[in-house]
C-alpha cells in the first residue's frame, strides 16, 4: 500500500517539476521513487492488512505482480529518458506514466468492484493521452483516438457487467460474493450475463480475440515506448485483475464463462498466429504476438486449478514476456529512429551492431519460446497447468500455433543475420544499451533458474 | 560426475571460442574437442571397470516445486552415443580447415555448443532435461545453417527450423501428460523410470495418443518418411560440417530417443501403432533409395541415402526385438561414422572440380589413386560389405525385421540391393571412366581432409573386423530397452 502511495506522490512531484523548474531532477527522482515503492512494497510481504474498509488490500498475489510491474516500469523509465528528451515533455508525459502505474497497482490489489473499475480508468486513460503523443504525426493521433473510443465502450460494458453483478448479489465486494457463491444460493440469470460481460471487457483490455480489433493499430501507431509500457505493464496489471476476478472470486460459476473463453483462446491463438506470421511492419508483428500470448496466459486461467500452480504460471508467464517485451522494444526504439518499423529496418543489424542483434535474438528466442529462455519455461507452466483440465485440444492448437509463431519471430533473426542493410551502424545510448542487455541477460538467467521466481509462492 | 563434466567441458570450450579471434580458434576448438574425446574415452574406461560407478551418474536438483533435476546418467545406450558424438566432433572440425569460414570463432563455438546439447540429450535421464537439451541442440544448427549455409539458405532453414520445432512441441506435451501421470509419494516426477511406470499405467487409447504425440518429434528428427521433405534441402544447403552435424550426430537424437523415450513408454501404444511405424519406415527405405538411383547431384543422392538408412534403423527400432534395438545402436555407430566421410567426399569434390553433378565428373582415379582408395573404402561401408562397419548392423537389423514380419524384411532387404545401385553407380560416375574437362585440375588432397579420410576408413575397417567392444555395448543397452518393455 505504501507503494501506492509513493508512486502516486510521485506522480504529483513530477507535475510540480514543471511549475518549480526542476525538470532535469524528475527522471532520478521517478527511478529513486520506483525503488523505494519496491523496497515498501517487499517489506509489506506477510503482513496481510485490508485498507479502506476491505476495498483494496496487498495479499501476495498483489504484492508479487506489483513487483513485477514496479520493477518493468523502472527499466521503462531508463529506456525512455532518450524519448523524453527527444520527443516528448518529461513533466507532463512521465506523471501520466504514473498516474497508470497508479491503477496497474490498483488493479492487482482490488477486493472491491469498485476499485477494480477505478483501477482501470485510471490506467486507461493517461494511457489515451500517451498513444496520441506524437501530435504531428496521424497515425499516433489515429491510435489515441481508436484506443479511447474502444476503450471507452470497454469500460461501459465492464461497468454494466459489475452493475448487473450487484444487482443479484447486493454487493461489489469480492469477498462476500465469493461466500454467496459458495453457500450454492440460486442467483438470477442475469448474474451471469454480468459476469460474461466482465469477462468481454477483461479481454478488451488484455486484446484477447475477437476483442482484439484495436491493437494492431494502436500499438503501431502509439510512440513505440508508449507501446512497450502498454505490452508490459498495462498486460500484468490486466491479468492480475482477471486472475483474482475469475479464478479466486468466481471459480464456482462453472460452465458459463468457460466455455466463452475456450472460444476466446482458439480464435486468439489462431488470428493472431496467423496474421502475426504475414505482418511486414516488426511493430505490428510485435502486437498480434501480444495477443498470441494472452491467450496462453488465459489458458491458465481456463485451466481453473485452484492451486499456487496457477497463480505462479501466469506471474512467470508475465514477468517472461515483459523481460522479452522490454528487451524487443528497446532495440526497435533504438534501430527505427526514422520511423520505419517495418523488418527491412532490421536488415544486416549483426554487422551495424552485434550487441544488438544478440539481444534481439535473445527476446525472439524467448517470445518463440525456445530453450533455456524465460519464454520456454513460461510455456511450460501453461502447459502443465492445462494438462490436468478438460482442454487438451487447446494445448495442441497452442503447439501448432507456437510452431507458426517461431516462423515469425525467425523471420526478425534471419533480417539481422542472414540480409544486407545499409551500411552505416546504429547507434543506442547507453541507457538504451544498459536495459536491452539486462532484460536480455535477465531473459536468460530466470530461463536457466525458473525456481527464482517459480518459488516464491509456497502455498 | 564425469558425465557432467562431459556436457561442461564444451560449453565452457564453446564460450572460450567465441572470444578468440581468428585461426586461433579454430585450434582451440579442435584441442576442446580432443580433451573431450579422451575424456569419453576415460569414461567409457570406468564404465567396463565398474558399470554403476557413481562417477559416471550425476544427479541435482534445478527446479524443486516442478520437481526437475539435472539428472545425466552413462549407461551402455547414452555411452555408445557419446562415444560417437565425441568421436565425430574432432574430425568435423579437422574437415573445416580447408575452408576459411567468416567469423570463425562463432562457428566453432557454434559446432561446441551443440556438442554440449547432443551429449546433453544422449546422457540426460531426466524428461524434462532430455527435452531442453533436444531444444537447445537446434539452436547452434540452424545458426550454423543459416549464417555459413548454401544459397536460398534463409528460406530451407526456416522450413527445417519450423518443422522440428512443431515436432518438439508435441513431444513437449506429450511429456507434460506422461509428468502429470507420475505419482512418486504423492508428488509428480521426470525421472526416466517413473515416467516409464506413468506411461504404463495409462489405458490403451492415451497410451496410443502419448505415442504419436511423441512419434513425430522422432519421426521428425530422423526423418521417417512422410515427415523427410525438409530433410534434402537442407543437408544439401548446410555448409559441410552442418551437414555432418545434422546427418552424422543429429539424426541419431531421433532414433536414439525412439529407443529410451518412446518405446519403453507406452508398450500398449506400441502394440497399436509399431506396425503403422513400420510400414511407414520401410516406405521410407524404398522411396529415398529409388530417388538416390535417380539424383544427378552427389550430396543431394547422400541426402536420400541417409533417409534409406534410417528408414531401416527406424524399423529395427520399432520391431521391439534385441536384435532390432541391438542392430540399430550398431547401425547408428556406423552410418554416423560414414556419412561423415561421404559428405566431406562430397565437400573435396566440390572444391577441387567445382561441381557435384556425378554427370560431369569422371576418372578422378587417375588424377588421385589415393582418394579413389579411401573414397571406395567409405562406399564400401556405406553398402555394408562384410567387414565393414556396416555390415553387422544392418545384419543385426535384417534379423530384427525378419521376426517382427518377413514380408517387411522383404522390402526392408531393397535397401541393400538398392544401396549397392546408387552407391556404386555414382562412384563408378565419379571415379571411373574417362577424364572429364571438371577432373582435370584434381590434385593431391590437403593433409587436414587426408587426415579425417583416413581416420574414418580405419574406423569403417577397423570397427568391422572388431565390432566387439561396441557390441558389447549395444548389446547390454539393447537387452536393458528390452528387459524394460516386458
Amino acid at each position: 500500500m505504501n507503494g501506492l502511495f509513493i508512486i502516486s506522490g510521485l506522480g504529483i512531484l513530477a507535475m510540480l517539476a514543471e511549475i518549480l523548474k526542476f525538470r532535469k531532477a524528475v527522471l532520478p527522482l521517478v527511478l529513486v521513487g520506483l525503488v523505494a515503492a519496491f523496497a515498501a512494497n517487499l517489506r509489506e510481504w506477510n503482513t496481510p492488512v485490508t485498507w479502506f474498509n476491505n476495498m483494496i488490500a496487498f495479499d501476495h498475489i498483489a504484492l508479487s505482480f506489483t513487483g513485477v510491474i514496479l520493477v518493468t516500469a523502472f527499466f521503462w523509465f531508463i529506456l525512455a529518458g532518450d524519448f523524453f528528451r527527444r520527443e516528448s515533455v518529461i513533466t507532463d508525459h512521465s506523471a501520466l506514466i504514473l498516474f497508470a502505474l497508479v491503477g496497474a497497482v490498483m488493479m492487482t490489489a482490488f477486493k472491491n468492484m469498485n476499485t477494480l473499475f477505478l483501477g482501470i480508468e485510471i490506467m486507461s486513460i493517461p494511457l489515451y493521452v500517451m498513444a496520441a503523443s506524437r501530435k504531428e504525426d496521424i497515425r499516433s493521433n489515429e491510435a489515441g483516438f481508436k484506443y479511447l473510443i474502444m476503450g471507452s465502450f470497454a469500460s461501459a460494458i465492464l461497468l454494466f457487467g459489475i452493475a448487473l453483478v450487484y444487482g443479484a448479489t447486493a454487493t461489489f465486494d469480492l469477498d462476500k460474493i465469493a461466500s454467496l457463491l459458495s453457500s450454492g444460493q440460486e442467483l438470477p440469470t442475469f448474474f451471469y450475463a454480468g459476469v460474461i460481460m466482465i469477462l468481454s471487457a477483461m479481454c478488451f483490455k488484455v486484446a484477447a480475440a475477437p476483442f482484439h480489433f484495436w491493437a494492431p493499430d494502436v500499438y503501431e501507431g502509439a510512440p513505440t515506448l508508449v507501446t512497450a509500457f502498454m505490452s508490459t505493464v498495462v498486460k500484468t496489471a490486466a491479468f492480475a485483475a482477471i486472475l483474482r476476478l475469475f479464478m479466486i472470486v468466481l471459480n464456482d460459476v462453472n460452465g458459463v464463462w468457460h466455455h466463452m473463453l475456450a472460444g476466446v483462446i482458439a480464435l486468439s491463438l489462431i488470428i493472431a498466429n496467423f496474421t502475426a506470421a504475414v505482418q511486414t511492419s516488426v511493430k505490428r508483428m510485435l502486437a498480434y504476438s501480444s495477443i498470441s500470448h494472452a491467450a496462453f496466459m488465459l489458458m491458465v486461467v481456463l485451466a481453473n486449478v485452484r492451486s499456487g500452480l496457477s497463480i505462479e504460471a501466469i506471474l512467470y508467464y508475465t514477468l517472461a514476456y515483459s523481460a522479452g517485451s522490454i528487451a524487443a522494444f528497446g532495440v526497435l526504439y533504438s534501430v527505427s529512429r526514422n520511423n520505419d518499423h517495418s523488418i527491412d529496418a532490421f536488415n544486416g543489424l549483426a554487422k551495424r551492431n552485434p550487441l544488438m542483434a544478440v539481444c534481439m535474438s535473445i527476446a525472439m528466442l524467448s517470445l518463440a519460446g525456445i530453450p533455456v529462455t524465460a519464454g520456454f519455461f513460461a510455456k511450460y507452466f501453461v502447459f502443465t497447468a492445462v494438462m490436468d483440465s478438460g482442454y487438451k485440444w487447446l494445448l495442441i492448437l497452442g503447439a501448432i500455433t507456437s510452431a507458426v509463431g517461431a516462423y515469425y519471430y525467425l523471420k526478425v533473426i534471419i533480417a539481422m543475420y542472414f540480409r544486407e542493410g545499409d551500411k552505416h551502424p546504429i547507434e543506442e545510448n547507453s541507457a538504451t544499451k544498459m536495459v536491452v542487455i539486462i532484460a536480455s541477460v535477465a531473459t536468460l538467467v530466470i530461463g536457466v533458474v525458473p525456481g527464482l521466481v517459480a518459488e516464491i509462492f509456497e502455498f | 560426475m564425469l558425465t557432467g563434466l562431459l556436457i561442461v567441458l564444451p560449453l565452457v570450450a564453446s564460450l572460450l571460442v567465441f572470444m578468440t579471434k581468428g585461426n586461433a580458434s579454430r585450434q582451440l576448438a579442435l584441442g576442446a574437442s580432443v580433451a573431450e574425446l579422451a575424456l569419453a574415452i576415460f569414461v567409457w574406461m570406468s564404465y567396463r571397470h565398474n558399470p554403476d560407478s557413481s562417477l559416471l551418474s550425476l544427479d541435482c536438483t534445478w527446479v524443486k516445486s516442478l520437481a526437475i533435476h539435472f539428472a545425466v546418467k552413462a549407461d551402455a545406450m547414452s555411452l555408445l552415443m557419446i562415444l560417437l558424438t565425441t568421436f565425430l566432433v574432432p574430425l568435423i572440425i579437422l574437415s573445416s580447415f580447408s575452408t576459411n569460414y567468416e567469423k570463425p570463432q562463432n562457428f566453432y563455438g557454434l559446432i561446441l555448443l551443440m556438442q554440449m546439447a547432443l551429449v546433453g540429450v544422449f546422457a540426460a535421464t531426466d524428461g524434462f532435461l532430455f527435452y531442453v537439451f533436444w531444444e537447445l541442440a537446434l539452436i547452434p544448427i540452424y545458426f550454423i545453417c543459416l549464417l555459413w549455409g548454401g544459397e536460398g539458405r534463409a528460406h530451407i532453414t526456416f522450413k527445417f527450423f519450423v518443422y522440428t520445432l512443431l515436432g518438439s512441441l508435441f513431444m513437449l506435451v506429450g511429456l507434460v501428460y506422461l509428468y502429470n501421470h507420475t505419482h512418486v509419494n504423492g508428488l509428480h516426477s521426470w525421472a526416466l523410470q517413473d515416467i516409464y511406470d506413468a506411461g504404463r499405467s495409462l489405458d490403451a487409447s492415451q497410451q496410443g495418443m502419448v505415442f504419436w504425440l511423441i512419434f513425430v518429434a522422432f519421426a521428425v528428427k530422423m526423418p521417417v518418411f512422410p515427415f523427410h521433405t525438409w530433410q534434402p534441402d537442407t543437408y544439401v544447403n548446410a555448409p559441410t560440417q552442418g551437414t555432418m552435424l545434422l546427418s552424422g550426430i543429429m539424426l541419431k537424437m531421433g532414433t536414439f530417443g525412439a529407443i529410451r523415450w518412446l518405446i519403453p513408454v507406452v508398450p500398449m501404444g506400441m502394440d497399436q501403432w509399431a506396425n503403422t511405424a513400420m510400414v511407414l519406415s520401410v516406405i521410407g527405405i524404398v522411396y529415398a533409395s529409388c530417388i538416390a538411383i535417380v539424383q544427378k547431384d552427389f550430396k543431394r543422392l547422400i541426402a536420400y541415402s541417409s533417409i534409406a538408412h534410417v528408414g531401416l534403423i527406424a524399423a529395427g527400432i520399432f520391431s521391439a526385438n534385441q536384435q532390432g534395438v541391438q542392430g540399430a545402436l550398431m547401425q547408428m555407430m556406423a552410418h554416423g561414422i560414414n556419412v561423415v566421410g561421404l559428405f566431406l567426399i562430397a565437400d573435396i569434390l566440390v572444391r577441387h572440380t567445382g561441381t557435384r553433378l556425378i554427370s560431369e565428373l569422371g576418372g578422378i582415379r587417375a588424377m588421385n589413386g589415393n582418394f579413389a582408395v579411401l573414397f571406395l573404402i567409405i562406399v564400401l561401408g556405406a553398402v555394408a560389405l562384410p567387414l565393414t562397419n556396416g555390415f553387422i548392423g544392418e545384419f543385426l537389423l535384417m534379423n530384427g525385421v525378419y521376426q517382427y514380419n518377413a514380408v517387411m524384411a522383404g522390402f526392408a532387404g531393397l535397401t541393400i540391393i538398392l544401396g549397392a545401385v546408387y552407391m556404386l553407380r555414382s562412384y563408378q560416375g565419379i571415379m571411373l571412366g574417362d577424364k572429364k574437362e571438371s577432373s582435370m585440375s584434381f590434385g593431391a588432397l590437403q593433409s587436414t581432409d587426408k587426415l579425417v579420410l583416413i581416420v574414418v576408413c580405419a574406423a569403417v575397417i577397423f570397427f568391422g573386423v572388431f565390432p566387439g567392444p561396441l557390441n558389447e555395448l549395444a548389446e547390454e543397452g539393447a537387452r536393458a530397452v528390452i528387459s524394460n518393455l516386458k
